[in-house]
């Protein structure tokens, strides 16, 4: 069956969204990164969707829902790489993914996601 | 015995023809108003000479449906001469007159003739049916060139109302001038996020100095190229807010969120630059001495170098 792979890199997890994203596709990921997350204590995901020409409103919400997971599994999200069309049409679908976290690049992505962790480490031990 | 208006009419243009074009033209030229600054007297007797062998051709041939194929070439001829004079600002009125102005020479022509009662009376209806026709093509053709004019200076209005600005390495500003409907929003927000993929900025200055008022609808519009800009992962800024609008946001209840606001293009831009971990600083003094040693050393150089 076709998955998306998710890379591991140090504490980030990373994953590439290369293909035309189904709805099968995209629950099979929720599961896999999920379940990553967990057995690879990851601090942070970084997805890049800069190869994705269409989104729909399913597939909005499975971003947002993967940040929220991601959120209580104690990892921070970044999405990246969105491409002006599809920011245009997640807006007019309604869908401004507030919760999750956006970058440029994936070079900007990894930055916000190393200060977003550092500011976190911080907060974890002010209140320890 | 009589005969029927369209023959007259012929009979008429095709006999005389000198005749009926030195009058048009002396009832033309003598009109209220001639804008002679934009039309010269050999242009307008070309036009007038045209129009004639086109009327005449076509009279023989056409009826009075102007709109069928023998008039083809009328009407091609009117549609010229109907779009240049909406360019160069005549008033459809002035354009309509060239054809009007024609009757008068025409039924001078005919009371000189003498014919029967009736084969006047039909020659003057079938004259006048056909040059109200014309004339009013002319200004359907006019009007019809005076939207084009509109949608064009829309579409003008449009690109020039909307630059994207680099203020400094990372930072965009967006002026916008005039009120933000859902066209313009769409090319707002196109520009926009184009620009930060081209020029990698992280930070957007959103200036509605210009913008006269601001409703709800006006306020979704900009929440919304925010959010955008937001899932591009620039930061955006609104500024420039005057009193009166910051009053109508508070008394619609419009929500701007988490939308950092600011009053000034120079605060936002002051928030950019902090942001971006950047300060501006006044130079020392003893910088600043050199500096305009310096300028004033190179100006005098310059000077010499001139004489």
């Amino acid at each position: 069956m076709e998955r998306i792979p998710i890379l591991k890199m140090g504490d980030y997890l990373l994953v590439t969204i290369q293909v035309d994203m189904h709805d099968r596709l995209a629950m099979t990921l929720q599961d896999d990164l999920t379940a990553r997350i967990v057995s690879a204590r990851a601090k942070g995901v970084l997805i890049d969707i800069s190869a994705l020409e269409m989104v729909d409103s399913f597939m909005g919400r499975m971003l947002g829902d993967i940040a929220g997971m991601s959120r209580v599994l104690d990892a921070e999200t970044v999405v990246v790489g969105m491409r002006p069309a599809v920011a245009i049409t997640l807006v007019e679908l309604g869908l401004s993914l507030t919760g999750v976290h956006t970058a440029l690049n994936v070079e900007r992505g990894m930055q916000l996601l190393r200060s977003r962790i550092d500011a976190r480490g911080r907060e974890d031990a002010g209140t320890a | 015995m009589a005969k029927d208006g369209s023959t007259m009419l012929t009979e008429i243009l095709q006999q005389d023809d000198q005749a009926i074009l030195q009058q048009w033209l002396e009832r033309q030229l003598s009109a209220p108003g001639l804008r002679t600054d934009r039309l010269g007297r050999s242009e307008l007797t070309e036009h007038s000479r045209r129009f004639l062998v086109l009327l005449r051709d076509a009279a023989r041939s056409g009826g009075t449906d102007i709109h069928g194929a023998a008039w083809a070439s009328t009407r091609q001829m009117l549609d010229d001469l109907s779009m240049t004079r909406a360019q160069q600002g005549f008033s459809p009125s002035e354009t309509a007159l060239f054809v009007f102005s024609l009757k008068e020479a025409l039924f001078d022509r005919l009371r000189a003739r003498n014919e029967a009662a009736d084969t006047t009376a039909a020659m003057i209806w079938h004259t006048t049916t056909l040059l109200d026709k014309l004339g009013l093509y002319t200004t359907e053709v006019f009007q019809k060139g005076r939207e084009q004019v509109i949608v064009r200076q829309q579409q003008e209005l449009m690109e020039l109302s909307t630059p994207v600005v680099t203020l400094w390495e990372g930072v965009l500003a967006l002026p916008i001038i005039g009120t933000l409907d859902s066209a313009r929003t769409q090319v707002v927000m196109e520009s926009l996020l184009q620009r930060i993929v081209d020029s990698g900025a992280s930070i957007a200055i959103i200036d509605i100095t210009g913008v006269p008022t601001v409703d709800t609808l006006t306020a979704q519009h900009l929440l919304k190229t925010i959010a955008a800009a937001r899932l591009m992962g620039a930061d955006c800024i609104i500024s420039g807010i005057r009193p009166q609008i910051a009053q109508t946001i508070v008394h619609l209840g419009v929500d701007l969120g988490t939308v950092v606001t600011k009053a000034t293009l120079a605060d936002a831009f002051a928030v950019a630059l902090r942001r971006l971990g950047l300060t501006v600083a006044r130079v020392n003094d003893q910088q600043r001495r050199r500096d305009r040693a310096d300028d004033a050393e190179r100006s005098s150089g310059h000077d010499r170098s001139e004489n």
